[in-house]
């Protein structure tokens, strides 16, 4: 998944997210070993201490966690991948009906648009 | 983390024309800093106070605690905003040139760092492209070993592609206990890379803050901001 970051959010919320992302994807699993922050760094072109604090949060949250010199890993939690797409779904659906109400359509409408349009088109 | 750079009232006039006015900047180890500023606000002046090639009129200016001096050259790499190599110099040179120089120079990081943008050792400079010869000097001054690196307009002249991979430079010979202060114009190019950004008005500091809190507080990019608070 490529790292793409917007104007408006702290980037370190943004690497949360992408990383949270790849957790709930699945393309990251328990147990994974994540790079060092230095790699993640380069990878995502960030500056190192944003990736760490990034790091430093998710692991706060408990979706990582550390062994000493071995690095950081994905947390073993069952729910955790389940957890993590609810959330993210939230996230998308507020943005869907916020965008879809400041053009003009009222939640009710906006829904059934986009059950329609799910239904016309197929991915 | 320890201050590394502490200016304060800082004053810089060429003739009657002030420069920097009571100028007031503390610089952390171990940061990535933007120095942010319209043409002529004195980002340049500052850079060159720093890395000894001006003189201050007045105020106080020390890296690590020392005075602006033979000490401070040692540990402070600076990339001026034109080059300076001779024409007829083959790339190979300028790397003697630094050798000699520097005690802190590392040849093989620049050798390789040059073998991965694919510029020959051999070829003279005036053979080189502006973009090209640009990379050479930031190749040559990142491969120091210094505690600050002083990159004035690291980028002017080389195409959006090459501006990605000389960020990737930055970031990956960095050393973690350095700071970098880089004055640019291509904010949004650089914003994800920095800690913190400078704003220089009129050769003062007006805001010095840290990328996310500028995110936070104004819920725009560095970029926005700047256009905002230089709005002409």
């Amino acid at each position: 998944m490529e790292w793409k970051f917007n104007d408006e959010t702290p980037i370190y919320l943004q690497i949360m997210e992408h990383i949270k992302t790849q957790i709930a994807s699945g393309e990251l699993k328990t147990n994974d070993k994540l790079p060092s922050v230095r790699e993640l760094a380069l990878e995502a072109g960030v500056n190192p201490n944003t990736m760490q604090k990034a790091l430093s949060e998710l692991e706060r949250e408990g979706l990582v966690y550390s062994q000493r010199t071995a690095g950081r890993f994905v947390a073993d939690m069952k729910n955790t991948a389940d957890d993590l797409k609810e959330s993210l779904a939230v996230q998308h659906m507020k943005e869907y009906l916020e965008s879809m109400g400041k053009i003009g359509y009222p939640k009710q409408k906006a829904v059934e648009l986009l059950a329609e349009y799910a239904n016309k088109n197929s991915f | 983390m320890s201050v590394l750079v502490d200016c304060s009232e800082l004053n810089k006039s060429y003739g009657r024309k002030q420069v920097l006015t009571k100028l007031n900047m503390k610089v952390e180890s171990g940061r990535i800093i933007g120095l942010l500023g319209p043409n002529g606000s004195g980002k340049t002046t500052l850079i060159k106070i720093l890395s000894g090639v001006l003189k201050k009129d007045s105020g106080e200016v020390s890296i690590m605690g020392l005075p602006i001096g033979i000490e401070t050259k040692k540990i402070v790499s600076y990339l001026p905003e034109r080059t300076y190599f001779s024409p007829s110099m083959k790339v190979k040179e300028t790397l003697d040139f630094f050798e000699d120089f520097y005690k802190d120079f590392n040849r093989q990081t620049a050798e390789e760092m040059l073998g991965r943008l694919e510029i020959s050792t051999e070829s003279k400079i005036k053979e080189l492209s502006k973009g090209t010869r640009e990379k050479v000097q930031l190749v040559l001054v990142m491969s120091r070993e210094a505690k600050l690196y002083l990159l004035d307009e690291p980028m002017g002249g080389v195409d959006p592609a090459a501006r990605d991979y000389i960020l990737r430079t930055i970031l990956s010979n960095y050393n973690p206990e350095a700071s970098i202060i880089i004055s640019t114009h291509l904010i949004s190019d650089v914003e994800k890379v920095l800690d913190e950004v400078v704003f220089v008005k009129n050769g003062q500091i007006v805001l010095q803050e840290t990328v996310d809190q500028i995110r936070d507080k104004h819920q725009k990019s560095v970029d926005g901001l700047f256009r905002e608070v230089f709005a002409c």
